[in-house]
């Protein structure tokens, strides 16, 4: 395919408009080990398949408390999920110490969504290999997005992420207008 | 003739007594709630001691906006050790951090004066005492603020702790049951209340024991 030629950096773009490595990055979310989360009015349930490296080994943490009110799963690049969630920590910290109020969850995908995005137009930097479902409660409810690795962020009722997520993706989408009575508080 | 200049006064003195006693399985942390500026009183409700960690509490007095960036400074802190270690910091351990936070603004300091209390990692009783700057002692009780000077020789009468100097070391932690400890509190401070204009109102008594936290209040002369 064309596409090898583009490829070589992110900072460059193909002849149809894409920038290859963003895309390339999204690639490794699909192959990390699934991680899915669903909402309802009041709660947002994640979920996680922790893989481990060899029947030596333990099991990969995936889900990180991010603060009293937001957790998150990662699929992809562990690493930097790990770092992104150190990252989400340090923000809702600051936050709270700044307004003595828990940071609304959308405010919170928006700052890490704009932390990927510069990763895609700078030369010597590469894109975030990991996807994160973010799930908090806020003033305004309970809420799931998904933060992708080009810098986008989308607002689910229910999704699925990793290998193997399309079985739960159709499983969620039968379901989901269920969800949202369910589990009220 | 010297040049008026004009100058921003950044620290008030918020008055206040802390006092401090550790046991074998207990500890009392006690507090006036009277806070003053110059010759008046600001509130007679103000509560000067704040929980760290589950069993870790601190009593400051000195200047109250200091003491409550401090709090927020060590939460702040605790919330980032709890994030990375999956637990709660014990209480030596935010005894150092309380001290090493101190230090950091050793050229522009926190004015406040503070008592840690809580349990070591044997599960006894334990009171750090500081300095503005950080500098700490654990110790078996202790008394901070305004009112000090004048509880500190009464504790040091009554609690019996023996000397560092005496070998072979000597446990720090006193042999009063913790209702004799609440008594000597609510005692002392009755005394300082009499002299120092800053202590009074009321009095407020935290007691941590392996049930949990306690708080109690005792009325204080108010004028």
């Amino acid at each position: 395919m064309f596409r090898n030629q583009y490829d070589t950096d992110v900072t460059t773009w193909s002849p149809a408009g894409r920038l290859f490595q963003v895309e390339y990055a999204m690639e490794a979310v699909k192959q990390g080990s699934a991680a899915i989360g669903l909402r309802s009015k009041t709660h947002v349930v994640l979920a996680c398949v922790n893989k481990a490296n060899s029947e030596l080994s333990s099991h990969q943490k995936k889900i990180f408390k991010v603060d009293d009110h937001i957790g998150v799963a990662i699929a992809g690049l562990t690493a930097d999920g790990r770092v992104l969630s150190r990252y989400m920590r340090t923000e809702c910290i600051n936050y709270s110490f700044n307004y003595e109020s828990p940071l609304p969850v959308g405010r919170l995908v928006v700052q890490l969504a704009d932390k990927a995005q510069v990763c895609t137009q700078r030369s010597w930097k590469r894109p975030y290999g990991v996807g994160l479902l973010v799930g908090g409660t806020d003033e305004s409810g309970a809420h799931l997005y998904y933060n992708c690795p080009s810098g986008n962020y989308f607002e689910y009722q229910a999704f699925a992420i990793g290998s193997r997520s399309q079985a739960a993706k159709t499983y969620l989408e039968r379901r989901f207008e269920n969800f949202y009575e369910l589990f009220k508080g | 003739m010297s040049k008026q200049q004009a100058r921003f006064e950044p620290y008030d003195f918020n008055g206040g007594t802390c006092v401090a006693i550790a046991g074998a399985d207990y500890c009392v942390v006690a507090a006036d709630t009277r806070m003053s500026t110059g010759y008046n009183i600001l509130t007679r409700d103000y509560s000067k001691i704040n929980k760290l960690a589950d069993k870790c509490l601190m009593a400051s007095s000195g200047f109250q906006a200091d003491v409550r960036a401090l709090q927020k400074v060590l939460g702040a802190k605790h919330l980032i050790y709890q994030h990375q270690h999956n637990k709660q910091m014990s209480c030596p351990a935010m005894a150092r951090l309380l001290s090493n936070t101190l230090y950091y603004k050793r050229f522009f300091p926190y004015y406040t004066f503070n008592v840690l209390v809580g349990f070591d990692e044997e599960g006894k009783g334990c009171v750090y005492t500081y300095d503005a700057v950080g500098s700490y002692e654990k110790v078996g009780y202790s008394a901070q603020g305004s009112g000090a000077k004048l509880i500190m020789p009464v504790l040091d009468n009554q609690l019996k702790s023996p000397s560092p100097l005496l070998l072979p070391a000597l446990d720090a932690v006193t042999p009063l049951t913790e209702a004799e400890a609440i008594d000597v509190v609510k005692d002392v401070f009755a005394s300082a209340t009499e002299r120092d204009i800053y202590t009074g109102d009321k009095l407020e008594i935290v007691i941590v024991n392996s049930d949990g936290i306690r708080r109690e209040y005792a009325e204080l002369r108010k004028d």
